[in-house]
């Protein structure tokens, strides 16, 4: 066994800064297990949340030197030897305490999404390649990383114009749902703000859960926006027709 | 007075796991204005673990499947214990539950012709669970979460619930604190479902997270329900033993179900010997015995456990039927599962026991109050089988949020008294201000020890005696602690001050229950009582609150006259087994 130094961002949205702490680390640690060390011998009020500590549920995002990661994901032996870890709560969401912030605008995106609606009539057999299309999507387990890491959220705090990678991610496992009878495009080009992402894949870097959340979710999206709303030539026909 | 705000429904629903959300969505849905609240975010709840898949009888891969078949499983898996009608209307109503998560938009792995595919899993005689790869719990919670959404009920996340409140006899309301501010909050309510889950975290080592500290089973305990088979705590044959943080890290049933194989580390496959017949896919009580016995005599790998092994299996086979143990392995011990053999123990996973309900409704013996899912009893008996719990939160969720709308709809305005919210609130100010002196890391890691050394997979009655009494000393304490530092602002320790009395009442319902059966049943085995007994088969344990102390009462099981000979068919067919 031996020691590893930490640096624990501790405060509320007033004051706060890092905090060092010392733990005795044994083989094969995640970050959280320190953060649960830290919290059972020296610091029992340090806010943290977490649930399944298995990497399913998604509660316990933070940046971990500067990198947004799941901390019951990420072992200490993978982090550079010799230096200090560095554990910081999400900065794109406003912070209650230590290492907790405030992801409800996330819920109150996802309200604005319409569900699931079968197509009428619909015969309720799929097929499993469309199974698996999906199943990319529908593993999301909104650790909100992606959020978190997303330029236009992040850096220009454009949450009242764009849902973010995450529920970009979420409306295409509607739109690919081979029975579902919705169509979304309006609300990903208006109020979804899909336009304002300029694919530079961040999210997709940061996804525990491997969703290549640009190249397989928002870049088809984009394409049936584009096609809807500024394809001349559809736009030219429906202009036509309408005018009959 | 201390401040608090409030808030009035007609039905509140505490937990939002598959039972809460459900029971939500169900009584939104009969016209109740209805609130859901959770200790943790939307979603998080340990729902998102179940995965190997929900058992429910389409017969869509093996034809002859069909509820009584379903239903004489799952007797057979609780030992008898079961109560009969709840578990007849589990086997007849999951289809129907499973078919309408697909209808809001829940999907699920399908056969060649495009209908749900289902697997095999231990216990269960058929190829019966619906499942996605691995991952069929969160698929569950998601499409509940989509639905719950646009259900018009209200949700209240991150928020802890530590009393109900009553008017006379009928509970009315609840009282607890956010997290996020640590401010208080009472809501008013003609009706409340409680959808706790359950008790994981009385034992060190356990797949249950934080949240499973027993709130609904004392919430219920302490409002006057009763508990049932509080003694069955169900140890999953499969949890991680290495790295040291992951201890108890489930690993699915469904790797077996897929064809892993257990072996000692004489490379012996063991389960030939325990029961021949199903070998890995035996029920999770006989197979969690097995591999403690394996170890106890001397066969245990060099960690202290067995080898569970699917590198015989196709590597690509494994990837996609098995994708989140893959990673899981390979992420948190560096384990490549399709080339090398996992090792894993027993985990603390599911408590069979909870507040007993009438099985149409939900409704506890108290007026006004109902409990669903894990923190209910009655539905698995001595031991739960895999698969039947994603099911029994679906079927007994919509059974009760649609019981507690029903009452709600003919129930007096809720009529909260000022004392006991104050009450309730001197209680938590002052585990931060008050005169305690005890820590409550500290003793929650003594509670978890006593329940670990004592109380675990084989049990005795010195051990059992001595538990019932260091837990009660244990509960002398527990009103005394005290957290050294922090406000009411998202302090985990303050939190656990509360949680850690819920869990006192459980370990201690636990414990005593288990002292008293005498016989080994299900995941109660007892060294000194190895066998089965004809009194206790026919009867469960029934703890309550008695003025100060706690009640403990056997009960003959709830049997259906109609369904005696489904029962009688299955009991001949395995004693002919047998023999």
């Amino acid at each position: 066994m031996s020691t590893r130094l930490f640096q624990v961002w501790r405060g509320d949205a007033e004051q706060g800064g890092l905090v060092d702490y010392e733990v005795e680390v044994q083989e094969g640690m995640v970050v959280l297990d320190a953060v649960h060390e830290i919290q059972r011998t020296q610091a029992g009020d340090l806010a943290v949340r977490w649930n399944c500590k298995a990497a399913k549920c998604g509660s316990c995002s933070a940046e971990v030197n500067g990198k947004p990661r799941l901390m019951c994901k990420t072992r200490l032996d993978e982090l550079p030897e010799g230096q200090p870890v560095r554990v910081e709560p999400l900065r794109a969401f406003p912070l209650i305490r230590d290492l907790v912030t405030d992801v409800s605008w996330n819920y109150e995106v996802n309200k604005l999404i319409p569900p699931f609606t079968p197509r009428p009539g619909v015969e309720w057999r799929m097929g499993q390649a469309d199974v698996d299309r999906i199943t990319e999507f529908r593993k999301c387990i909104e650790c909100f990383l992606c959020q978190d890491v997303c330029h236009v959220l992040r850096d220009h705090d454009l949450k009242s114009r764009y849902f973010g990678p995450r529920f970009m991610v979420r409306i295409a496992a509607l739109e690919m749902h081979p029975l579902d009878g919705l169509d979304r495009t309006e609300l990903l080009a208006h109020a979804g703000g899909i336009g304002l992402c300029n694919i530079t894949k961040c999210c997709g870097d940061v996804c525990p859960e491997h969703i290549k959340i640009t190249d397989n979710a928002i870049i088809p999206l984009k394409e049936r926006v584009v096609d809807r709303f500024y394809d001349p030539l559809p736009i030219f026909g429906r202009r036509l027709r309408s005018a009959r | 007075m201390s401040q608090y705000e409030s808030h009035d429904y007609d039905v509140i629903v505490i937990g939002a796991g598959g039972a809460g959300l459900r029971a939500a969505i169900e009584a939104s849905a009969q016209g109740a204005r209805t609130a859901l609240i959770c200790k943790s975010l939307l979603g998080k709840a340990h729902t998102v673990m179940a995965e190997g898949g929900i058992a429910a009888a389409f017969g869509n891969v093996d034809e002859q499947d069909n509820w009584r078949t379903h239903f004489q499983d799952t007797l057979f898996g609780g030992k008898y214990l079961n109560n009969w009608r709840m578990a007849e209307l589990h086997a007849k109503e999951a289809p129907d539950r499973v078919r309408e998560l697909e209808e809001w938009g829940g999907v699920f792995d399908r056969t060649p012709d495009g209908r749900m595919s289902q697997r095999p899993f231990g216990g269960h005689t058929y190829r019966r669970l619906v499942h996605i790869g691995d991952r069929t719990g969160l698929e569950l919670i998601r499409t509940l979460q989509d639905k719950g959404v646009h259900a018009g009920l209200d949700v209240f996340m991150e928020c802890t619930i530590t009393r109900l409140l009553k008017d006379g006899d009928r509970v009315c309301g609840a009282f607890g604190y956010w997290r996020a501010s640590g401010e208080f909050v009472v809501f008013k309510a003609k009706a409340v479902v409680l959808a706790t889950g359950g008790i994981g975290k009385c034992y060190r080592i356990t797949s249950n997270s934080w949240e499973y500290t027993g709130d609904g089973h004392a919430l219920g305990y302490d409002a006057g329900a009763e508990l049932v088979d509080m003694e069955f705590m169900q140890f999953h044959p499969t949890g991680m033993i290495w790295p040291p943080g992951v201890i108890g890290l489930l690993v699915t049933e469904a790797v077996r179900g897929e064809g892993g194989i257990l072996r000692n580390a004489e490379g012996e496959r063991f389960m030939e010997r325990y029961d021949p017949k199903r070998m890995e896919l035996s029920t999770r009580d006989v197979v969690a015995r097995a591999i403690f016995t394996e170890v106890k005599e001397g066969r245990g790998s060099p960690r202290g456990g067995v080898f569970l092994d699917v590198s015989h299996l196709p590597a690509a086979l494994v990837k996609r039927r098995l994708p989140s143990m893959y990673d899981q392995f390979l992420n948190l011990a560096g384990i490549d599962i399709t080339r090398e053999p996992m090792e894993i123990w027993p985990t603390t996973h599911y408590a069979m026991g909870g507040i007993k309900v009438e099985a149409e409704t939900g409704a506890s013996r108290v007026p006004g109050l109902y409990a669903a899912g894990e923190c209910s009893g009655g539905m698995h008996g001595a031991n739960r089988l895999g698969g039947n719990s994603l099911s029994d939160l679906l079927v007994f969720g919509k059974r009760t949020g649609e019981g507690a709308a029903h009452y709600a709809a003919s129930a007096p305005a809720p009529a909260v008294e000022d004392d006991a919210i104050e009450a309730a609130a001197q209680e938590m100010l002052g585990y931060l201000d008050g005169p305690g002196e005890e820590d409550p890391y500290t003793l929650h890691a003594e509670l978890q020890e006593t329940m670990h050394t004592l109380v675990g997979i084989f049990r005795e009655r010195a051990d059992l005696a001595q538990a019932v009494e260091r837990l009660e000393g244990l509960a002398q304490r527990a009103p005394h602690v005290r957290v050294s530092a922090g406000g009411r602002v998202y302090n985990p320790g303050w939190n656990q001050c509360r949680d850690l009395q819920n869990m006192v009442v459980c370990a201690q319902a636990l414990s005593r229950a288990a002292l008293l059966r005498e016989e080994s049943r299900g995941a109660h085995s007892r060294l000194d009582f190895p066998g089965f007994d004809d009194y206790w088969g026919g009867h469960n344990l029934l703890v309550a609150k008695d003025g100060d102390g706690m009640k403990i009462e056997p009960r003959p099981v709830v049997k259906v006259a109609e369904l005696e000979p489904l029962v009688v068919e299955r009991r001949h067919q395995e004693e002919a087994a047998l023999e």
